[in-house]
């Protein structure tokens, strides 16, 4: 199988590590060779954040290179905008429709770019939601990234059940039940 | 599960490091978190049964550790971060003289790129000069195996070696096989002073042999495993080594490749046979032409930094561009705000930064979260260099310019860095009669690097329980008379302290503590709120940029529930009493 490519964009403390890790238990429990490569440290601190994960037969380099993105997972509005180059032509965006101001924009050095998702609707593939929101209504706001796992997942080469199985080992054992209707959540939208 | 998965783990790069040391039987293991090494340790722990691992106060501490295990004939290892090994490179350089007992492996982990560190620098450069091998992997796997061969070369050879890795190494992840841990009995110790000593009698005559294992090692790393020829289509050639290994990989699958994991001392006749069949060479790595200057030295034709640049991480991509001149159909990067890194909603150092704003002081700075004091809005902050050096630095200041220049400035340090360096510049403060004051920004953890613990929080690395260093009598202790503990949330003591305290023709301390935000016992006191009635948009609750706060559409402040910690820092800001903390 030629080398797949996932990146999850965001924002440092969203918890792109957590999905990465999800990600990459899953393509290990499927059979493929699996490259993970995320930012540890100072960018964690509310900094523009980027996990690659690359699976296949035979996996080289860790990173995604840009216009090389199969699928692009970004947690916000913004962070969709800033590494959506990374995509190929006929790459899936899938974008957790929330803005998040970074400190240029707050103390109103720079300006939030307006109608993100429309503009990127015209190049690329884009499924957007306010996953957050959907999270709120499930009980714990901190479940939206399993949320767009689902979303994800849908496009991607794996059954449902394993995903599924690789969630309940890899989540907090607290956070099992919620984890999984998050992700069935996600699963079936659209 | 098939029987493959019991064997094998998907791994960080650094987390194949510690079992590869684990597997290697090393029993001793110190280092100072710092990224990309932290999770090294953090990882060696879980094998605590088997080993002993501890977080030492800093860099040369846990070098030394190691040495003394070594000198003792078990496995040791230190680990660090790039700039630790400048901290590290006293008994580096000297050790590299007296080589080893028990195999002694120093990790040096570069951060090409810069994700979280204060300069670039190429570790290898500081080996070279320090005359210690230097191994670098390509891939998790590949840093599991060559730790464990990092420290048979090292008895073998009777030297410390180094292992490089870089932040892409240490924090990707690839499948690792897992083997059993090797039982390596300790080796006796023998007195043995003209090689433990080194007086400069018995250094002269080290130094010779140290010349003559680096010949030795360079010679016998023609067939050593841990370097690798993959000869294919011979119009091309490459050499390279760790992680740019796997990016010629993706644009040369065809071309002649000479991987070497041993970097230093470079195989020359390795080389110079690879070199002499192929057509074209080129060098790939990562920061200083490290190798490509030694094989230009040597008479070899090759390109490298021509078209490759010594600054930031390497690409494919890159690769693509540079060697095989194509053009790529790329769409350019959207111009959008940078995002970077800001202090967390609820983080104590918030508060200090604000006062010290509104005072108009100004910060001599250092290394941790609170480096970001420098970031706009804050912009407190206006020198760091490296750990320790904002005491040492505001000293310097008051010699240049005076005691009653030095009120204007205040040295900001967090516990962790304190207790790494800063406190040998306090007692030089103490000694010189020094009259500037330090803020010792406690958040009760090392902050930045993910919560380790240190000589102040009164546990181990290993998870034990143990006597809490008391930072405020170890300042009382160097002769300091004023030391005053604020919590860090009071601002209106905190203003009154700073001004007591940068007034006073003295040397004094001020201990800011709070818990920070992201440690694993803090409780949030509640949330904060914003009553829009009484909100007057004047944005004085957004002037120290918690990220929690934004306007909403009609211009009022409102609060992010899911972000805020109720750390009460804006409800002391807002002049209109318009936001309430509702306590859990």
């Amino acid at each position: 199988m030629e080398t797949k490519n996932i990146m999850i964009v965001g924002v440092g403390g969203q918890g792109t590590l957590l999905t990465s890790r999800i990600l990459g238990n899953m393509t290990r429990k499927a059979g493929y060779d699996v490259k993970i490569s995320e930012v540890h440290g100072m960018a964690q601190r509310g900094g523009s954040v980027v996990t690659y994960v690359r699976y296949g037969d035979n996996v080289a380099e860790p990173i995604v290179e840009e216009g090389c993105a199969d699928v692009l997972i970004a947690f916000e509005r913004l962070e969709a905008l800033r590494y959506a180059h990374f995509l190929k032509k006929d790459g899936v965006l899938i974008v957790n429709d929330v803005r998040m101001d970074p400190m240029p924009v707050a103390i109103g050095a720079a300006k939030y770019p307006e109608n993100i998702i429309e503009d990127l609707s015209k190049k690329y593939k884009v499924i957007s939601l306010d996953a957050k929101e959907e999270a709120i209504k499930l009980g714990n706001a901190r479940v939206f990234n399993t949320i767009i796992i689902g979303v994800a997942a849908k496009r991607m080469d794996f059954d449902r059940d394993m995903w599924v199985e690789v969630i309940k080992e890899t989540v907090k054992p607290k956070t099992v039940d919620i984890n999984v209707k998050a992700f069935n959540l996600g699963f079936d939208f659209m | 599960m098939s029987k493959m998965a019991d064997t094998q783990q998907i791994m960080l790069g650094n987390a194949a490091i510690a079992r590869g040391a684990y597997e290697a039987g090393v029993k001793v293991s110190a280092a100072y978190p710092g990224t990309p090494s932290t999770e090294i340790s953090e990882n060696l722990v879980q094998y605590k049964d088997e080993l002993y691992c501890e977080w030492s106060p800093n860099e040369k501490v846990a070098m030394e550790v190691a040495i003394g295990a070594s000198f003792h004939g078990v496995r040791a290892m230190a680990s660090m971060k790039h700039v630790g090994v400048n901290v590290a490179s006293d008994p580096l350089y000297t050790i590299a003289y007296s080589g080893v007992n028990g195999g002694l492996v120093i990790v040096a982990a570069d951060d090409p790129g810069l994700y979280s560190s204060q300069n670039e620098q190429d570790s290898r450069m500081v080996a070279r000069a320090a005359m210690v091998p230097v191994i670098e992997p390509s891939d998790s796997e590949e840093a599991r195996v060559f730790t464990k061969r990092a420290f048979e070369i090292s008895e073998k050879y009777d030297t410390p070696v180094m292992i490089r890795t870089t932040t892409r190494l240490a924090h990707s992840q690839c499948l690792v096989n897992l083997e059993e841990r090797q039982d390596i009995p300790d080796k006796p110790y023998e007195k043995n002073i003209r090689k433990n000593v080194m007086m400069p009698a018995m250094a002269k005559a080290r130094h010779l042999i140290v010349e003559q294992r680096m010949k030795k090692l360079s010679d016998d790393g023609y067939d050593l495993d841990l370097n690798r020829v993959e000869y294919n289509d011979k119009k091309i050639g490459v050499i390279t080594s760790g992680i740019p290994y796997q990016y010629v990989k993706e644009v040369l699958p065809d071309a002649s490749v000479l991987k070497l994991g041993l970097v230093h001392p470079l195989p020359k006749k390795l080389i110079e046979e690879f070199a002499s069949k192929v057509d074209t060479l080129y060098i790939v790595e990562e920061l200083e032409p490290v190798i490509e200057e030694q094989v230009k030295s040597w008479g070899i034709k090759c390109i490298g930094k021509e078209i490759l640049t010594v600054q930031g991480e390497y690409s494919a991509n890159m690769l693509r561009k540079a060697i095989l001149k194509q053009e790529l159909d790329i769409e350019p990067a959207a111009d959008v705000p940078a995002r970077p890194p800001i202090l967390c909603p609820g983080c104590p150092h918030r508060s200090v930064y604000h006062v010290l704003k509104k005072l108009k002081k100004h910060a001599a700075g250092d290394i941790g979260c609170y480096t970001l004091g420098a970031v706009a809005p804050l912009e407190v902050v206006e020198t760091s260099v490296c750990m320790g050096s904002s005491i040492s630095t505001l000293h310097g200041l008051e010699k240049a310019k005076g005691s009653e220049y030095v009120k204007d400035w205040v040295a900001c340090i967090g516990d962790s860095t304190f207790l790494h360096t800063g406190v040998n510049s306090l007692m030089n403060m103490v000694y010189n009669k020094a009259t500037g004051t330090v803020i010792i920004m406690d958040n009760s953890t090392t902050g930045m690097t993910g919560h380790q613990d240190h000589a102040a929080t009164g546990k181990t690395l290993m998870g034990d329980d143990t006597y809490m260093i008391d930072i405020y009598n170890l300042c009382k202790a160097m002769g300091i008379e004023h030391v005053v503990e604020v919590d860090a949330f009071d601002m209106k003591k905190l203003e009154e302290v700073i001004k007591e305290e940068t007034a006073r023709d003295a040397v004094s301390v001020i201990i800011a503590k709070s818990l920070c935000a992201l440690h694993k016992d803090f409780v949030p006191k509640g949330k904060c709120k914003v009553d829009t009635e009484k909100c007057k948009k004047c944005g004085m609750c957004m002037q120290s940029a918690c990220p929690a706060i934004h306007k909403d559409k009609d211009g009022f402040a409102q609060i992010d529930p899911t972000m805020c910690n109720g750390c009460s820092h804006c409800l002391q800001c807002c002049p209109f009493g318009a936001i309430t903390l509702t306590e859990n």
